[in-house]
C-alpha cells in the first residue's frame, strides 16, 4: 500500500526497534519531559553539553508509536556532538518540513528525511515532532537566552526539572 | 443494558438495517468503510436525517414562547421527545427527563444542582478505576471545593469490579455512588441493581454514566433503582449535541437550578427569580430542539429493531470476534472473556506495535478504531498501558466486519515485518 510504505519506511522501523539514544549519560545539564496529551506519547530527554558548546551527551527514552519514538532515535543520532546552533538550524529544519516545506537543497539530512512521509498523515505530525519540541525547551533551559524560540504548541507539554 | 433476553426475538436483519444509513455507502481510502468506532459516536439512520432536516423546513420555531402555530408545532415536538424518551428509559414520568448537550453536561449537572447542596467537608463519593473521565472531573473538582472524599472500586483480572468489599467501602459518609453502566474500554456491564442496593442501605444516591448502556440493550431505570441515569443519544444513533438526564422526580424537585436564563424561570424582578417547574428549571436557554426531533426518531428506530434484538446481535458479534482475536496470539485482550459480559467491543494491543501505528494501518485498509486512551486515562494505568485499540460495533457490523478488523490487523504485523 504506497501511502503506508511511504510512512513506515524500513529505515523508520529500525530506528523504533533500536532506537539511539539509549546509553545513559553522565553530566546531564538539563532534563525535560515531553508530552502530547492528545496520546499519551510522552519522553525524556537529558542533554549534556562540553565545554567548546557541542552536545556532547543525548539521551532519550521514547514511550510512544513507531513515529515518535524514530523521530527522537534520529535526533539522538544526528545532534549529538554537534553544535548548539547546528541543533537549532535542524530542529527549524525538521518544523518546517512537518509544515509542508521541502527539504533545503544541497544538505544530506540522513536518515531524518525518511521521516517526510508523515506529511500525508496530519494527525500524525505531532508524533514527530514530540521530539523536537521537548529539544527546544531542553535547549531554552540550558540557555535562557533561546526561551525566545520556544514556539507555544497547545498539543505538546515540556516539563524541566 | 439486561441480559434477560427473550429467546424468540428475531434476529437483526443487518443487510436491511446498512440500506438505512447513507454513510455506509461512501468509501475510504478507496476501500468500503468498516465503522468500528461506535463507542465515540454511532452512524444516523436516513430517519433520523431526516426528522430533523424535515423540522428545520416545516416547524421550525422557538418553543414555549410563541403564540403561533409554529411555535406550538415546535413545542410539541421537542415535549414529544421528551415523552419518547420517558417510555424508553421506563421512567416514572417525563417531567423527569431533562435534556442537556450530553452525558458530560448531566453529569455536571448533578455535581452543581445536587451534589453542592448536599455534600460537604468528610462526606464521600464512591467512584469507580473504570471510569471516563467525564464521570470524574467533575467530581474532583468538586472534591477539591468542598473537602469532598473521593473512593474507587477496583477491577479485577476479567475487567469486572470488585465487589467482595462493597459494604465496607460504603459508610455512613457516602453521599453518592457514580459509575458506568458499561465500561466504554472493557465493555464490562456492571451489576448496578447490586450496588444501588448496597449504597442505598447507607443512604447515598446513586448516578449511572449511560453513555454505554442505552445503546446496547434494553433499560429499566427503575429496574436499575438507580437515582440519576444519563446517556448521549449520539451513540444510539441520535444526534450530535443533545444529552439526557433522568432523575428521580423527588430528588429533582429539591435540586437547585444548574444554569440560569430564559426558559428556566417563573418570575423574574430586577433583584431575583423564582423558577420554573422541573424539568424546564434545568433547561435553561433556547434548546436545540432539531436534536430533540432527531432522538426521537432514533428511539422510533432502535425499538423497531427491538433492543433485545440489539443485545443479541452484539453477543452474536462478541461470541464470533473474542475467539478470532484470540487466534492472533501477539495480541493482549483486555475486558470480560465471558461474550455474554460485555457490550459488542473489543480493547487490545499488539505485543510489538503502538496502538496509533495499529490505528493508522487499520485506518488504510478502511477499518475505523479508536486507538488511545478512551478518555479512561486512570484505567489505562491500572492497566499497565498507555494506549489501547478499540473495535466497537453496533446495529449495522456483521461478522464480515470482524474479518475485516482480523485480516487488517495481520497485514499490521506484515508492514512492521513482524511474524503472523
Amino acid at each position: 500500500m504506497q501511502g503506508l510504505d511511504d510512512l513506515y519506511r524500513e529505515v523508520i522501523l529500525d530506528h523504533y526497534r533500536s532506537p539511539h539514544g539509549a546509553a545513559a549519560i553522565e553530566n546531564a545539564a538539563v532534563k525535560v519531559e515531553g508530552f502530547n496529551p492528545l496520546c499519551g506519547d510522552e519522553l525524556v530527554m537529558e542533554l549534556s553539553v562540553d565545554s567548546d558548546g557541542r552536545i556532547d551527551g543525548l539521551h532519550i527514552e521514547p514511550n510512544g508509536c513507531s513515529i515518535s519514538v524514530a523521530s527522537a532515535s534520529m535526533l539522538a543520532q544526528q545532534l549529538t556532538g554537534k553544535s548548539l546552533d547546528d541543533a537549532i538550524a535542524l530542529k527549524e529544519t525538521f518544523k518546517s518540513v512537518m509544515r509542508g516545506e521541502s527539504w533545503p537543497e544541497g544538505q544530506d539530512f540522513g536518515d531524518l528525511e525518511a521521516l517526510e512521509g508523515v506529511k500525508n498523515f496530519p494527525v500524525r505530525i505531532k508524533c514527530a515532532l514530540l521530539a523536537w519540541m521537548t529539544l527546544e525547551q531542553a535547549l531554552a533551559q540550558y540557555d535562557p537566552e533561546l526561551a525566545n524560540q520556544v514556539e507555544a504548541d497547545d498539543d505538546i507539554e515540556v516539563k524541566t526539572h | 443494558m439486561t441480559d434477560t433476553v427473550v429467546a424468540a426475538t428475531p434476529p437483526l436483519d443487518v443487510a436491511r438495517v446498512r440500506q438505512d444509513f447513507p454513510i455506509l455507502q461512501r468509501t475510504v481510502r478507496d476501500k468500503p468503510l468498516v465503522y468500528l468506532d461506535n463507542s465515540a459516536t454511532t452512524q444516523r439512520p436516513e430517519s433520523v436525517i431526516e426528522a430533523m432536516a424535515n423540522f428545520y423546513r416545516t416547524s421550525n420555531a422557538n418553543v414555549h414562547r410563541g403564540v403561533h402555530l409554529l411555535s406550538e408545532e415546535a413545542t410539541d415536538a421537542y415535549e414529544g421527545a421528551r415523552n419518547k424518551v420517558a417510555a424508553f428509559l421506563n421512567a416514572d414520568s417525563p417531567q423527569s427527563v431533562i435534556f442537556t448537550r450530553n452525558t458530560t453536561e448531566s453529569v455536571n449537572l448533578v455535581a452543581h444542582a445536587w451534589a453542592r447542596r448536599h455534600m460537604r467537608e468528610g462526606d464521600e463519593i464512591l467512584l469507580t478505576v473504570m471510569e471516563h473521565h467525564s464521570n470524574l472531573v467533575p467530581w474532583q473538582l468538586l472534591a477539591q471545593e468542598r473537602g469532598v472524599k473521593l473512593k474507587f472500586l477496583d477491577i479485577d483480572d476479567s475487567g469486572h469490579l470488585q465487589l467482595d468489599n462493597l459494604s465496607e467501602v460504603l459508610n455512613e459518609h457516602t453521599r453518592l455512588v457514580s459509575l458506568a453502566h458499561v465500561s466504554n474500554t472493557l465493555g464490562t456491564a456492571n451489576a448496578i441493581p447490586t450496588i444501588a442496593c448496597a449504597a442505598h442501605s447507607v443512604g447515598a444516591k446513586v448516578f449511572v454514566d449511560g453513555a454505554q448502556g442505552v445503546p446496547h440493550g434494553p433499560v429499566d431505570v427503575q429496574a436499575l433503582d438507580c437515582d440519576f441515569y444519563a446517556f448521549s443519544p449520539h451513540k444510539a444513533l441520535g444526534p450530535l449535541g443533545i444529552g439526557v438526564l433522568w432523575g428521580r422526580r423527588d430528588v429533582l424537585e429539591e435540586m437547585d437550578p444548574f444554569l440560569g436564563g430564559g426558559e428556566m424561570i417563573r418570575d423574574v424582578t430586577l433583584e431575583r427569580s423564582t423558577w420554573a417547574a422541573v424539568p424546564h428549571k434545568f433547561e435553561a436557554g433556547t434548546p436545540s430542539v432539531a436534536d430533540a426531533v432527531g432522538l426521537g426518531a432514533s428511539i422510533d428506530y432502535l425499538e423497531n429493531l427491538g433492543m433485545s434484538a440489539i443485545r443479541q446481535h452484539e453477543v452474536k458479534i462478541n461470541e464470533y470476534l473474542l475467539p478470532r482475536l484470540r487466534e492472533l496470539p501477539w495480541l493482549t485482550i483486555y475486558g470480560p472473556e465471558d461474550p455474554h459480559d460485555r457490550c459488542g467491543l473489543a480493547s487490545f494491543n499488539d505485543n510489538q506495535i503502538h496502538a496509533h501505528d495499529l490505528g493508522t494501518i487499520l485506518d488504510q485498509h478502511g477499518v475505523a478504531v479508536r486507538a488511545g486512551h478512551h478518555c479512561a486515562k486512570p484505567l489505562m494505568r491500572r492497566l499497565g498501558v498507555m494506549a489501547t485499540t478499540r473495535a466497537s460495533f453496533y446495529v449495522y457490523n456483521d461478522l464480515d466486519d470482524v474479518d475485516h478488523l482480523i485480516d487488517a490487523l495481520i497485514e499490521a504485523r506484515k508492514v512492521f515485518g513482524l511474524a503472523t
